[in-house]
């Protein structure tokens, strides 16, 4: 449409009194309108405000980190003074939760809402990685949410486990036992490991009677009923599990048992009281005794011979 | 850009500036029936929220609240939680098919008396008529330079308008929270900073929207006269210019000088101007005086026939009525007519009877949405119950092995109390054989079928529950928790879920 004669800056298009830029497709031409003067006005702004802000805060890169700003404002500057404002809000709650005793921490319904939600997220953090995150444990991993224990399942014992550990070296109020491997030490032929596991399976109602087991108990009667008990229901002192209930932390079919009779087991946990704050154990007992199989804590004159009876 | 060319081309617009309009004040029985709307719809913003209604000791007390901080919905003797939120929405789509039943049964009536913009828009020009006075004296003074009259009157109007700004801000935020605390603090300055930024944010916006941009907001930004557009049919109230009566205009000497004797009824008809044709030179009723466009609050001339920018005020109605009362014509060159009856009255026919023109198929269908809608909501407000139970199983672990070889599942309870007093309710669970339930602080000594629990008024209690059944059995089976109120109302409800068990060995 144009004619070459007449793009050029300088001509104007009628209608509008405006100047065209010399950009022409197809007929149609760009205008060289200006731009108005709010937006120009916005832009200006813009500019005084960059530069204020350049002034005020951390702006031009430089070789080590950026200019620091009038303010003297940073982001870790300001996430250390909000965690600083959030330790001091829960301060009050924290100091409560050490000065109680973590049998009593039920009794106050709020302080257990905290000592829960604090142990949830804790356990998140710390024991997800063995225990899972639902706490449902693994192979070798104890379960906690079931109502079997290996070591004891009142609140005060959870948290002595957590503090200390399991078969932790240097720390002399572990949890401390070790089943010797039957097998690979010698001391039970294979054939008379075959015979104690027929036994096992037998008592935890998972095989019938048969004259393996039959054999099997008279080498359990000398050999495992010292730790796990003359009725095979374990012992908490030395951590022995019980092996007539419904629970395996290995497993319960023929080639685990057999396997764990002849290289035995040897699980371990850390101990955690060097590493986390009595606070933090405390929730995190209180959480874990939560979820579900927790026992009650003995009563305080506690009859030693009721807690033996209990197994 | 040349500045010669400036001077020589014509000056052309792509956009027209804004002609200010400066509605001259009138009376009649349209813009008596606007004060009468106008008090009303004041009246109910301002005194709602302070209206109390007993609740008793676990509700507060306001007639209309809407709490948002505690997720509730207070009307008069109706509570709705967050989620009965579908009433609201009902409610919403009401007021869609209300105002289309409303438009297609008289028009742009919500737009003329009833939308806000239009109320407050009116306030604000009868507050500027107070001070600076009627049409002619308001055109003066904006062409007058720049004096200590002027600019006294130009800050006491802008004050003053400002003033109701603050107030229609300042009601607002009553309906949020207790009008009378909220009040109190506002004064001290101790209310939440959310308050105050809210009546700044209406202050700015009444003032902006009734003040400075008044009828640009109906014909530029609304986008209801568009929708309207496409409602409004041949059978709408609009109003309406009666050219058949009104055309040729004339005023002056010219009217002096046209015939006086003629019928004013129609146009002559064909048959009556050929017999005399000077019936030709008839005058029509309009005198052009302008009063019509002088009162028009959107500043349109409604001669130019229907347009987006009529709101069906009827302020012109009122104005050209008391110029044909004054030169001794009928009243009703401008009224409200549809565009049916208009055809038929300019060719000389009876218009259709009023009941005939509303009872149309298109009313009656939006009538039925609207009042179906309605009813709908009545019927369930009225059987909807009151406590509610829901539960989430616990997915991680799904299931846990106890000693005694029997399976346990875990579930998050929340039971929803929305009665305004405490309830003791009771908790069971139907199917699944040997299944039993407990709290992790009843321990499984104390597992039954069913357990109680106490729910705060107006609360949600939530409670972890431990189920467990023999170890053998489906992987995957259905369980049933039910709630059922322990006083004398009792109303219960249910929830589905399942019960997981490890899959069973081969």
């Amino acid at each position: 449409m144009a004619d070459e004669k007449q793009i050029g800056e300088g001509r104007i298009d009628a209608p509008t009194g405006t100047s065209f830029v010399g950009h022409e497709w197809d007929g149609i031409e760009e205008l060289d309108t200006p731009m108005p003067r709010w937006w120009l006005f916005t832009f200006y702004a813009t500019i005084a405000f960059a530069i204020v802000m350049v002034v005020l805060y951390p702006a031009i890169p430089m070789l080590h980190g950026a200019s620091r700003g009038t303010l003297g404002w940073s982001s870790h500057g300001q996430l250390d003074k909000e965690l600083a404002a959030e330790h001091d809000r829960r301060a009050p709650t924290m100091r409560a939760l050490a000065a109680t005793p973590i049998e009593q921490i039920p009794g106050n319904a709020r302080l257990l809402r905290v000592a829960q939600e604090g142990g949830r997220s804790a356990f998140k953090v710390y024991c997800t990685q063995c225990h899972g995150a639902g706490a449902a444990g693994g192979k070798g991993y104890p379960n906690l949410n079931d109502d079997d224990w290996l070591w004891g399942g009142d609140v005060a014992t959870i948290q002595q486990t957590i503090v200390h550990g399991v078969r932790q070296p240097g720390d002399d109020k572990t949890r401390m036992s070790q089943m010797p491997a039957f097998g690979r030490d010698g001391i039970l032929k294979p054939e008379e490991i075959q015979d104690v596991v027929s036994y096992v399976r037998f008592v935890s109602h998972q095989e019938g009677a048969s004259a393996s087991a039959r054999r099997g108990a008279t080498v359990f009667a000398g050999n495992c009923a010292v730790c796990h008990g003359a009725n095979a229901g374990g012992s908490r002192t030395v951590g022995a599990p019980n092996l007539t209930d419904g629970i395996w932390l290995y497993g319960g079919d023929r080639d685990t048992i057999t396997e764990t009779v002849t290289n035995a087991r040897y699980g371990i946990m850390p101990a955690w009281g060097s590493r986390l704050d009595p606070v933090t154990i405390k929730m995190l007992a209180t959480y874990v005794h939560s979820l579900g199989g927790g026992e009650a804590s003995p009563q305080k004159p506690a009859p030693a011979p009721v807690a033996v009876a209990g197994k | 850009m040349s500045s010669l060319h400036e001077l020589t081309a014509p000056e052309e617009h792509f956009f027209e500036a804004r002609r200010k309009v400066f509605p001259k004040a009138v009376d009649g029985p349209f813009r008596r029936l606007k004060w009468a709307i106008m008090a009303v719809a004041l009246l109910i913003y301002y005194v709602t929220p302070w209206l109390r209604w007993n609740r008793g000791p676990w509700a507060p007390n306001q007639a209309v609240l809407v709490d948002l901080a505690h997720r509730r919905f207070y009307m008069f003797s109706i509570e709705i939680w967050p989620h009965e939120f579908y009433y609201v929405a009902g409610l919403l789509i009401m007021a869609g098919i209300g105002l289309f039943l409303v438009t297609s049964a008289v028009g742009r009536a919500w737009c003329g008396y009833a939308c806000p913009q239009t109320v407050w828009t009116d306030l604000f020009v009868h507050v500027e008529r107070a001070i600076d006075g009627d049409r002619n004296a308001q055109i003066r003074l904006q062409r007058a330079p720049w004096g200590p009259a002027k600019i006294a009157k130009r800050v006491a109007k802008h004050a003053a308008w400002l003033v109701i700004g603050a107030l229609t801000g300042g009601a607002w935020i009553f309906y949020f929270a207790d009008a009378p605390t909220l009040g109190q603090a506002f004064v001290h300055g101790t209310a939440p900073f959310v308050a105050y930024a809210t009546v700044g944010v209406l202050t700015a916006t009444t003032y902006i929207f009734g003040g400075l941009m008044r009828e640009q907001v109906c014909i530029y930004m609304c986008p209801w006269p568009r929708i309207q557009s496409a409602m409004l049919d041949e059978k709408s109230l609009t109003v309406t210019y009666k050219a058949w009566r009104g055309e040729p205009r004339t005023h002056g000497l010219k009217r002096e000088a046209a015939p006086q004797d003629l019928d004013h009824g129609g146009m002559p008809s064909l048959v009556a101007l050929a017999g005399d044709p000077s019936l030709a030179q008839r005058i029509g009723d309009c005198i052009d005086c302008n009063a019509c466009i002088a009162v028009c609050p959107t500043g349109i001339d409604i001669r130019e026939g229907p347009q987006i920018g009529c709101i069906t005020c009827g302020l012109c109605i009122d104005a050209c009525d008391g110029i044909m009362a004054k030169i001794g014509r009928p009243s009703r060159l401008i009224g409200y007519t549809t565009d049916l009856d208009a055809r038929l009255a300019a060719s000389g026919k009876e218009p259709l009877p009023a009941l005939r023109r509303l009872f149309r198929p298109r009313t009656l269908v939006y009538f039925g949405a609207w009042a179906g809608i309605g009813l709908a909501m009545l019927f369930a407000l009225g059987n909807r119950t009151r406590i509610d139970i829901s539960v989430l199983q616990t997915r991680n672990p799904e299931w846990v092995r106890l000693s005694d070889g029997s399976i346990r599942n875990a579930y998050t309870v929340k039971v929803r109390n929305m009665e305004e007093r405490p309830r003791k309710v009771d908790i069971s669970i139907d199917g699944l054989a040997g299944a039993t339930l407990w709290t992790e602080a009843s321990g499984r000594g104390g597992a039954s079928r069913h357990l109680t629990l106490d729910v705060a008024p107006d609360q949600v209690a939530q409670a972890q529950l431990f189920v467990a059944a023999p170890g053998g059995g489906p992987k995957h089976a259905d369980l049933v928790f039910t709630v059922r109120a322990l006083d004398a109302e009792g109303s219960a409800a249910r929830d589905k879920t399942y019960f997981e068990r490890p899959e069973q060995e081969q």
